[in-house]
């Protein structure tokens, strides 16, 4: 359509709509980002301010006395490095796990029609149909009788199958954008099966993937409850500050969310560049 | 010797058959083109002979070697797919040394090769450039360099000019026939464009429902098709067929008569003719203009006979008017005589 022959006033209309529309996206995006950047914000404040500053009301709104008492005072605090490691070991291994048993299997349901696939999609969904503080206590029981409880090992079994629906989800995802085409161009130049996945699939779906590390990583790292019943000196992080929390200081809570916060900032950002490929011009 | 044999080849999958049992021999260093309409078989032949699909029945040989069993890489074969299948996270000169590389071959070698096979394609300004970065015809020539490098005897191709825009594909024909006499390769090739089958194929093996129904030199495929489907399938307008029972040595019409062929008495017989091998003036032949098509280098006329509609070739020169009335000819020796029950070609007795 020409710009002379619409109308005038119509183009002047069309061009607001354009208008209203940039103001809502950039307004939700606004509070979206406020929605999570204030708390981050005001719990970075009061985890290096003095002590006394936590109880002091109104807030200050810029951190006027800065300090690292409080943190020094929360890394200083027993049990805290060790369950940071704690906490570390299970994430990675969670990483590990979920991707070693979702990503083929993803790969099988995005490629493959074999019988009971649909029933199988299924399955790994419903899975998230019981509550973990339903499962809980049978599952102590059980991991007492394997002789996983108290153990990291324990705690990761648990957080993998917590996050593989997902995992399987989004891989299965991920390997159906990759053209099987690719794949069966590599094996006419000289791969095998499996050297074509490795050579080929797996690099092309390497976003996704990060993806789903990425979420198996803030899911293991702030996951409270598993970790809290079926760990008791081998506590992580989330599970030694929900422990804690009913004898430590306010100041101590503040510092602890901080402390829960920073590693998953960290993973992100270093797989952001992964996520931009996925979802962004990127390909 | 690369030539390729397929023998009783059947495919099946789940309940359908898509090849019942193919027999076909492609010589070595020919160009062989798989013709048929979307469905028809010819990519599944083409996914046996590189591995892609097994086989369920008979035997696929390269050169004098049984291949049936053997995965796509042991087959020593090089395809370019009908979407390129070039991959977006290598750079054009690591797609194009991907095949030699898998075969270890030494570096300075790779360099060397993928260095010719970008040359060959005019890919060299190219070489450090991601796909992504690539217009479509230039993917598809990657696709063929990083095919023909390898050294593969034998090369297959499933429709690769089919997502080019029509005057792209037009060069990229040109090129391809060319790239054949160049290095002589055995191809095998897919494709339901006849024009592309005709242009490129030193014998086209014409598909229909699974089964091999004609395979000839393009020429005898288009001049004398071996049945109704592959004369109507192959030229554009496609053959007349028109509707006649052979009498006393003739072949009667609607309304008119011609020399038959022999031994056919009484039978239902179709008269086919190509639409440029039927002269206008002189006839047995009378009929109506219904539409004259004017295209440039010639005049496209249908005109009714009888109950038959045909479609003429007429020079461009010559005005038609709508209704108007036309004595035409089909010439003697260009008539395709078909047995209308079976849809087969009368064996001509010349």
């Amino acid at each position: 359509m020409s710009a002379a022959a619409t109308p005038a006033p119509q183009r002047k209309s069309q061009r607001r709509g354009v208008l209203v529309d940039r103001i809502l996206l950039y307004g939700v995006a606004v509070l979206l980002a406020l929605w999570t950047l204030v708390p981050i914000y005001l719990i970075a404040i009061a985890a290096f301010s003095e002590k006394v500053a936590v109880f002091e009301y109104p807030k200050a709104l810029l951190p006027t006395r800065f300090s690292t008492e409080t943190m020094e005072f929360f890394v200083g605090s027993s049990g805290v490095i060790t369950s940071v490691k704690n906490s570390v070991i299970v994430a990675l291994g969670t990483i590990v796990v979920a991707l070693a048993l979702g990503a083929p299997a993803g790969y099988a349901l995005s490629r493959f029609r074999f019988p009971g696939r649909d029933a199988f999609q299924l399955a790994v969904l419903s899975s998230k149909m019981f509550p973990i503080a339903i499962l809980a206590i049978p599952l102590a029981v059980t991991f007492i009788d394997l002789g996983l409880y108290d153990k990291l090992i324990g705690v990761i079994i648990i957080h993998s199958a917590m996050v593989l629906p997902f995992v399987i989800i989004v891989t299965a995802g991920v390997f159906a954008t990759v053209s099987r085409e690719l794949e069966e161009a590599a094996q006419t130049l000289g791969t095998s099966r499996l050297g074509a996945f490795m050579r080929v699939a797996l690099p092309l779906a390497l976003p996704g993937l990060a993806a789903a590390a990425i979420f198996a990583f803030v899911t293991s790292w702030n996951e409270v409850f598993a970790a809290t019943i079926l760990t008791l000196r081998e506590r992580t992080l989330p599970a030694l500050v929900v422990a804690s929390l009913n004898q430590s200081p306010l100041y101590f809570k503040f510092a602890g969310g901080f402390f829960l916060i920073i590693p998953s900032l960290f993973f992100i950002w270093f797989m952001r560049k992964y996520l931009f490929n996925l979802w962004g011009p990127g390909r | 010797m690369s030539s390729v044999s397929f023998e009783a080849v059947r495919k099946v999958f789940g309940k359908t058959v898509a090849l019942p049992g193919v027999d076909l021999l492609v010589r070595d260093g020919e160009f062989m083109v798989l013709l048929g309409p979307s469905g028809c078989g010819k990519t599944t032949l083409l996914r046996c002979l590189a591995g892609l699909e097994r086989i369920d029945g008979g035997s696929v040989r390269i050169g004098d070697r049984e291949v049936s069993d053997l995965p796509p890489r042991d087959r020593n074969i090089a395809m370019v797919f009908q979407s390129y299948a070039v991959f977006p996270h290598m750079k054009v000169y690591d797609n194009i040394a991907f095949g030699l590389r898998m075969r270890k071959k030494p570096k300075p070698e790779i360099e060397r090769r993928v260095k010719e096979g970008a040359a060959l394609l005019q890919l060299e300004p190219y070489l450090d450039r991601y796909p992504a970065q690539l217009s479509g015809g230039q993917r598809q020539r990657v696709a063929v360099a990083r095919a023909i490098v390898t050294d593969s005897p034998v090369l297959l191709m499933d429709e690769p000019l089919s997502n080019l825009d029509a005057l792209l594909r037009l060069h990229a024909r040109a090129e391809l026939k060319r790239l054949h006499t160049d290095v002589k390769r055995t191809t095998v090739y897919v494709t339901h464009d006849q024009i592309e089958a005709l242009s490129m194929g030193d014998r086209i093996a014409v598909m229909k429902d699974g089964e091999i129904v004609q395979v000839d030199s393009p020429s005898i495929i288009y001049d004398r098709p071996a049945s109704v489907f592959v004369g109507s399938f192959i030229g554009s307008p496609p053959m007349n067929f028109l509707k006649c029972a052979a009498r006393d040595g003739h072949a009667v019409g609607d309304g008119w008569e011609v020399p038959g062929p022999p031994g056919m008495d009484g039978k239902p017989l179709l008269l086919g003719i190509r639409p440029e091998n039927i002269r206008i003036g002189q006839g047995p032949l009378r009929g109506r203009v219904i539409v004259a098509e004017p295209l440039g280098s010639h005049t496209l006329l249908t005109v009714q006979v009888g109950k038959d509609s045909l479609k003429v070739v007429a020079p461009a020169d010559d005005v038609f008017k709508p209704d108007q009335s036309l004595q035409i000819a089909p010439e003697p020796h260009k008539i395709r005589w078909m047995d209308e029950a079976s849809g087969t070609a009368i064996a001509a007795p010349n």
